[in-house]
């Protein structure tokens, strides 16, 4: 894996770095962790927009080289992060019920006594 | 705010710990009623069970060979040499635990609290995880052992730690002194300086602040009993020290000023420079707890004239249990070490450093510092949000200076509100109403007593610590939760009704139990 992070760095132009974005856009959206998953999505799309207009070939080498460790990172911690699944956070939602079967599903369920 | 309050209060708790209604965020995602959370009447929770059947794999190892050997029979290779989209190895995507996950249920009701509590701690950062996980796995050996490849990387990585960490504050690798935290960095500095004056018996006073950390305040005690001499300043309304009072506090005998950089429950910015400057002029030693600074703020020790400073890694979404005091080599600052032992850490703190926590600390100092920019834009724009939605209410003030404010931490008191039964009213957002030291007595704040506030303001006040990963989200649905639930709470309030009224609290004759 090393050796095709270095491989491809070499390599700057605009397709393989939107390629880079949109890995890195797609990677973030793995993290289990609502605040962890937001936060690697606004710091992607945050980081290649700062340098958007970068022209220097050497930077935009180094910026790649980041970019590629940083997608490496994240395959990396979006496993371990799915390992260990908590609740979801109150402000993500999602659907309430009751669980039922044997495949994890959810029934949705009127809430009685209510109204 | 007692006798037949308390029981109203109490049914406001319970009614009140429900979540928002999600659908205002979510607005895509259609609930099937919506719930106002002034209603408090008695509702019962349908908590969805899950059955112990699908929670887990009563035979984890049949589990997996049935999987690898499905595996096997659709794709026709072995997982290992499979390589998934991912670019993670098919062994690894079909790991039991992935296989375990795929069975598991998982809960798609949200009920975990908000975290807004930065000040008592942060998560880890996936970045420093990532970074500490070899050495929690692979790499074991002692970094103190000099005589095997093992030592050698965790020596290796400890130095490049040290390394990040004295960047972080501008100082020199040489300086750092790895510790269990800040409050072991803090009891280090200023025992140490005391105990090492001590020995000549020549100075014997120390200056501190009120609003210091309990770590500092308890260890000055202690060397009080001891017979030094304490001298604990007072601070303005403003949080802020007086300088001219720190000046007329100077005595011939003084050997340490020990002021912290951002207050841990009002976040006010003490005035360093001006600070290290009287003391570098007076050979005063300075020492700073920048616990909350470091990493959130630019600090360089050497513009400052600093001599000690404690460092914390769990306040920077480093690892908890690990820390760091910088101390100043040239001028010499000498203290005498608390810990004896092997004399690692130029024998100021012996025993064994622990060189996963050391790298993780090193990470979250590397990833702070290029990311200062950043986070401080990001979390001030999240602060000022949140501030103006709060103190559009009515009666609501900001604790501790508006201008030299970090942003991350925003005290707010209500007025006419319990701060206690509002933090029982928003179970679903994580806040303090202080430290986290103090957070289980119901004792109001000694740090907000010192600015002046009233028994009753103290009480009522709320801390809100914003940081990294706090989203815009999150910030709309804590002010909409406080806005309803302050109402409410204060809607009950007998002093609320006459403040409506017009009355003043103050003209008021209490009657005499």
């Amino acid at each position: 894996m090393a050796s095709a992070a270095i491989a491809t760095a070499a390599d700057t132009s605009a397709y393989s770095v939107r390629s880079l974005y949109r890995s890195l856009l797609r990677q973030s959206k793995q993290f289990a962790n609502y605040n962890f998953r937001s936060y690697a999505w606004r710091r992607t799309r945050d980081a290649f927009r700062e340098h958007q207009r970068e022209k220097d070939a050497r930077r935009v080498q180094e910026l790649m080289q980041d970019g590629l460790k940083e997608l490496q990172v994240m395959k990396r911690q979006t496993i371990v992060s799915q390992f260990y699944q908590l609740d979801r956070l109150v402000v993500e939602g999602g659907k309430t019920g009751k669980q039922i079967g044997d495949e994890g599903g959810i029934v949705r369920q009127k809430d009685t006594g209510w109204d | 705010m007692s006798g037949p309050a308390s029981a109203a209060v109490r049914q406001v708790s319970r009614g009140c710990t429900r979540r928002l209604s999600s659908t205002t965020f979510n607005s895509s995602h259609l609930r099937p009623a919506i719930r106002s959370s002034v209603n408090a009447g008695q509702r019962r929770n349908y908590v969805s069970e899950t059955k112990p059947a699908s929670a887990q794999v009563a035979d984890v190892e049949s589990a997996m060979r049935a999987d690898q050997k499905k595996f096997i029979r659709q794709a026709g290779i072995l997982p290992s040499q499979a390589q998934s989209q991912a670019g993670v190895p098919g062994d690894v995507m079909m790991s039991p635990a992935a296989g375990i996950l795929k069975q598991a249920s998982v809960m798609d009701q949200g009920t975990r609290p908000i975290y807004l509590d930065a000040q008592a701690t942060t998560p880890v950062d996936p970045r420093v995880l990532d970074a500490m996980l070899p050495y929690l796995t692979g790499m074991y050996g002692n970094p103190h052992s000099r005589t095997h490849a093992y030592g050698w990387e965790s020596e290796k990585a400890a130095d490049q730690a040290r390394e990040h960490v004295a960047a972080l504050i501008g100082a020199d690798p040489k300086e750092i002194i790895f510790t269990s935290g800040a409050t072991e960095s803090n009891n280090m500095s200023i025992k140490g300086v005391a105990r090492f004056f001590g020995r000549s018996g020549k100075k014997k006073h120390i200056i501190t602040c009120q609003t210091e950390h309990k770590c500092v305040l308890d260890s000055c005690r202690h060397l009080q009993d001891q017979g030094f001499d304490v001298t604990y300043l007072p601070v303005g309304s403003n949080g802020l020290i007086n300088m001219d009072e720190l000046k007329a506090a100077i005595r011939p005998d003084t050997m340490l000023v020990s002021i912290m950089t951002v207050n841990n429950e009002i976040g006010v910015i003490q005035p360093m420079k001006e600070i290290g400057e009287l003391c570098r002029s007076k050979k005063i030693y300075f020492h700073t707890d920048g616990a909350q600074a470091v990493g959130k703020i630019p600090i360089n020790v050497n513009e400052w004239n600093v001599d000690l400073m404690s460092i914390s890694s769990h306040k920077i979404y480093g690892p908890k249990g690990m820390g760091a005091c910088y101390i100043r080599r040239r001028p010499r600052v000498r203290i005498d070490p608390i810990i004896s032992g092997g004399g690692q850490e130029r024998g100021l703190r012996s025993g064994t450093l622990a060189p996963h926590l050391v790298v993780g600390f090193g990470e979250a100092c590397r990833i702070a510092k290029n990311e200062m920019a950043y986070d401080h834009a990001r979390i001030s724009a999240l602060s000022k949000r949140l501030l103006d939605g709060l103190l559009a209410m009515e009666h609501t003030t900001l604790n501790g200076d508006h201008d030299r404010h970090y942003p991350g931490c925003v005290n707010v008191s209500f007025a006419y509100v319990e701060g206690e039964s509002l933090l029982m009213a928003l179970k679903d957002i994580a806040l303090s109403s202080g430290s986290a030291c103090t957070s289980a007595s119901l004792e109001p704040s000694y740090v907000l007593r010192a600015l002046g506030s009233s028994d009753e303001s103290a009480h009522s006040s709320i801390r809100f610590g914003l940081g990294r990963f706090t989203t815009t989200s999150e910030v709309d649905y804590v002010l909409k939760a406080v806005r309803e639930r302050v109402q409410f709470l204060r809607e009950l309030s007998p002093l609320w009704e006459l403040v409506q009224e017009g009355i003043d609290l103050n003209t008021i004759e209490w009657s005499q139990h």
